[in-house]
């Protein structure tokens, strides 16, 4: 990779940089303020920010996002390629180092800065506002990758195609329109003359940043909407690929840590004497939360750390519990919403969801080499300038002092968002400890599980009236664990729609989760309107349907999964069919989820169906594949997930303790997307939203047992 | 102590306490590490080679046991430059997604295909139990369905 560097370009018509998206987003964005090019760029003849195109005609997009395998990074370029009409067997990609220059939130607010997306008459998009409040990060998370930077690797391509273009028409001595591009190819048909885009990139460079490229008519495109190879999976078959816990530095010696273990609690102390007994121990580091062994080979820094006997302080939480906890929100809600004088039928039901971890298969991991005056840290995150500023505050460091490299993440799923790089601020300051000399800190799996910032745990109590017709009039909710946004919103023509915020805080150290409040609220939500359904004596599919006449996006979803899934065919005595509907992160997902309960109250999940309308797809087997994986994540939070809190600290440590669904229980999973042509969704996060509520549906129809505490692994299930 | 390996038909010569975990050794002293550490205990299938040709978990077993044993890495599957069809078949069927695990599922198929080239679902069931928290899972299916019988 080259060296990167800062370089502003001020003013429309500039050499390159980023004058696109200024032009295209339409709002106030400072010229050239967060573009930069490589300071060989015009040896390389670089187009724009996010393209270069070399000699050799390779076309290389830089991609400031990274690759946890949602497949973003082929996905972006593919859209830029689209665009630039780039032969796809010629494009490379390159993940953007951590540099400023590289905050995407910028372009995030720029694109939806005077747009925030009100695309059913309603809230903004939570996801998409919420990543643009995170001002200065660079950031993978929120399923914003498509939408946000997609946006802008769009415009790239189109204002690379016309400065290609362009040079092509002065060199042939013609009109640019009668010129064309295609595999990266600019040829004139009346003169027969041809250049490849590698001729031209170092004249095309000269030309001005068209402000306003013309993008390309979606019913041309042959790139987007197919089915593309991703980058990153060749290295994921034969072992080359490299995550954060991966990185070997010649000299580094590994540490192994025991942390408190009620969040907040300090290290009261410590004999380090039996670990320093022990052969290849070279330190024991106290820091105020943790105690850390550093020795010449992780497995020896783990046996030392086993005969250590840390005392730690419960922060004053020893006392906290699940129990506690959730007694505190059963009291916070109160009685249940008023419902309206005279309806002729009001149901009541609540609902409660459990912490959850985000048990990435790779457990946090952060090397770091401090020196007096400078670190450089190798982490895999969702955000490497947050993550590098996390480092660098750990360490009184300004962040010009620290070089954070991002390596592969074997998983993220919110885990490693901004904010929550504990394990880079734990694993600089014990490197710190031993500077210079390199240390790779490896969490065991208890650490991760226990040291987690989990899906909260929330609770709602809900009301629903009913006219006599069966109609609702009106549902509200009182909540507590948080939620907001998209989360808060149900697309039904239901008059009354309340909810209330009744949170209690608790000690317990939460974060964003894949689908953030959706998991709960989605839950809550649809599990609801089943019960409404069951109330009034109607189909669920069909209550649902009536109440969505509104809403045509919505009702076409729902209409799609129904037909996947044959919903109106009878079932045996023992099966039965849920469904459910969600907008998550811009997206409107519907599932259908089919199960089988014995007599003995087993649960099979035969098949899910998921339709899933998030505008347009960009690369249909990812796409897919992303859906696929959101609906296991949920099955494995709805059936058998949950971390309990007990004394103040999480019970469960590993995987014996901690379940997730595994191939013998994954049932099969269809996918079908509707392409809307509405903005771009994210893909990410949305197909976890309706899993838990379909699937508890379902169950409902199978058994006549009603679902109202998640995971279901702790109810009984034989027929009521 | 010195313990000597056979790692994808290379003698190495280790000097770690015998009760040291195979994964550790592989990834740490020996350099590969595309074997991967999941949870240490033997749960999760991250780290599965093959001894002898057959799955194992080596986060649990001491180096010590495998002294003497025919070692193969995800390093070592591929025969020169020709994938193995497991790893030909993970990218026709586009499996891996964070990819983390997939080391470790990959092996774990090739040794139940080598033991049984025809599986049922059960079988497949039955012997595949690695986690993937992506959610692979039908991917995985649909590719070892299409090796069968080869």
């Amino acid at each position: 990779m080259g060296k990167w560097t800062r370089r502003a370009f001020i003013g429309a018509g500039t050499l390159v940089g980023g004058g696109f998206v200024l032009g295209v987003a339409g709002v106030a964005f400072a010229p050239g303020r967060h573009t930069i090019v490589s300071d060989d760029a015009e040896e390389k003849g670089e187009l724009t920010t996010w393209i270069t195109v070399t000699p050799d005609n390779l076309t290389t997009i830089l991609i400031p996002h990274c690759e946890m395998g949602q497949g973003s990074q082929t996905a972006l370029a593919m859209m830029a390629a689209e665009e630039m009409e780039a032969n796809w067997d010629l494009v490379r990609i390159q993940e953007a180092p951590a540099l400023d220059a590289y905050a995407n939130a910028y372009l995030l607010r720029a694109f939806t800065g005077d747009s925030l997306p009100a695309p059913l008459g309603r809230a903004i998009d939570y996801g998409a506002y919420r990543l643009a409040r995170w001002f200065g990060t660079q950031v993978t998370g929120g399923s914003t990758a498509i939408r946000g930077t997609g946006y802008g690797m769009t415009v790239a391509g189109a204002a690379a195609k016309e400065m290609l273009i362009a040079a092509a028409a002065e060199r042939f001595g013609v009109p640019a329109a009668e010129c064309t591009a295609t595999r990266s190819r600019v040829t004139n048909a009346t003169s027969g003359q041809a250049a490849s885009f590698g001729e031209l990139a170092r004249a095309a460079a000269a030309i001005p940043v068209p402000t306003y490229p013309a993008l390309k008519d979606p019913d041309t495109y042959t790139l987007r909407r197919t089915a593309v190879s991703r980058f990153d999976i060749p290295p994921k078959v034969d072992g080359s690929a490299r995550y954060g816990i991966d990185v070997t530095l010649p000299g580094m010696l590994y540490a192994a840590v025991d942390i408190a273990p009620v969040q907040g609690g300090r290290l009261v102390s410590v004999d380090e004497n039996p670990a320093l007994a022990m052969p290849g121990v070279e330190r024991v580091v106290q820091l105020d939360e943790a105690v850390a062994v550093v020795a010449d080979s992780y497995w020896r820094a783990r046996q030392a750390l086993a005969a250590l006997e840390p005392v730690f302080d419960d922060a004053g939480h020893g006392d906290v519990s699940s129990d506690s906890i959730f007694a505190a929100f059963d009291e916070s809600l109160g009685t249940a919403p008023a419902m309206p004088d005279g309806a002729a039928q009001v149901v009541t039901a609540d609902y409660r969801v459990p912490f959850l971890a985000h048990a990435t298969m790779e457990p946090m991991a952060c090397t770091a080499r401090v020196e007096a005056d400078r670190a450089e840290v190798w982490a895999g995150t969702q955000d490497p300038l947050n993550a590098r500023s996390t480092a660098a505050s750990a360490l009184g460091f300004d962040t010009d002092q620290v070089q954070l490299t991002n390596l592969q993440l074997g998983g993220g799923y919110g885990r490693r968002l901004p904010f929550t790089f504990d394990y880079v601020d734990l694993g600089v300051r014990i490197a710190k400890a031993v500077s210079p000399t390199p240390v790779k800190m490896v969490w065991s799996r208890e650490n991760d599980m226990q040291h987690d910032f989990y899906r909260p745990a929330a609770m709602a109590r809900f009301a629903g009236a009913l006219d006599a017709t069966g109609r609702p009039v009106a549902v509200a909710s009182h909540y507590a664990g948080g939620g907001d946004g998209e989360s808060l919103f149900m697309p039904y023509a239901i008059d009354d729609i309340r909810f209330e915020d009744r949170d209690v805080p608790h000690p317990v150290r939460v974060g964003e989760w894949r689908s953030v409040h959706n998991s709960q609220h989605g839950f809550f939500k649809e599990s609801f309107i089943d019960e409404l359904a069951h109330a009034a004596g109607k189909d669920p599919y069909r209550f649902r349907h009536e109440l969505l006449g509104e809403q045509p996006r919505f009702r076409a979803v729902l209409e799609r999964v129904a037909a996947m899934a044959d919903w109106e065919r009878p079932l045996p005595a023992g099966e039965g069919r849920g469904i459910a509907i969600a907008e998550s992160f811009g997206s409107i997902v519907a599932q259908v989820a089919h199960v089988a309960i014995t007599p003995e109250g087993r649960l099979r999940v035969r098949n899910m169906f998921a339709a899933v309308d998030c505008g347009d797809v960009v690369n249909t087997d990812t796409a897919t594949a992303q859906v696929e994986g959101g609906v296991i994540f949920g099955l494995s939070a709805a059936m058998v997930a949950e971390i309990t809190i007990a004394g103040g600290r999480v019970v469960e440590g590993n995987f014996q303790d901690h379940q997730m669904i595994r191939l013998a229980d994954a049932p099969a999973v269809s996918v079908e997307f509707i392409r809307s042509g509405e903005r771009l969704g994210g893909l990410g996060e949305p197909g976890v939203t309706p899993v838990a509520p379909a699937l508890t549906n379902a169950i409902y129809a199978a058994s006549g047992v009603r679902v109202r505490t998640l995971p279901i692994k702790n109810q009984e299930l034989r027929r009521a | 102590m010195a313990t000597t390996l056979t790692v994808n038909g290379q003698t190495r010569s280790v000097d770690v306490e015998p009760d040291t975990p195979l994964l550790w050794v592989l990834r740490d002293t020996l350099g590969l590490t595309g074997t991967r550490f999941g949870c240490g205990v033997a749960a999760c299938g991250a780290c599965t080679v093959h001894l002898n040709g057959r799955a194992v978990r080596t986060c649990t077993l001491p180096v010590s046991a495998a002294e003497g044993a025919d070692i193969t890495t995800i390093e070592g599957l591929a025969s020169g430059g020709t994938l193995h069809p497991v790893q030909r078949a993970w990218i026709d069927h586009q499996v891996p997604q964070c990819g983390y695990c997939q080391s470790g599922m990959i092996m774990a198929v090739s040794a139940l295909l080598d033991q049984r080239p025809n599986p049922t679902d059960e079988q497949i069931d039955a012997t595949i139990t690695n986690i993937c928290r992506c959610g692979t899972f039908a991917r995985v299916r649909r590719a070892i369905h299409s090796l069968a019988g080869g």
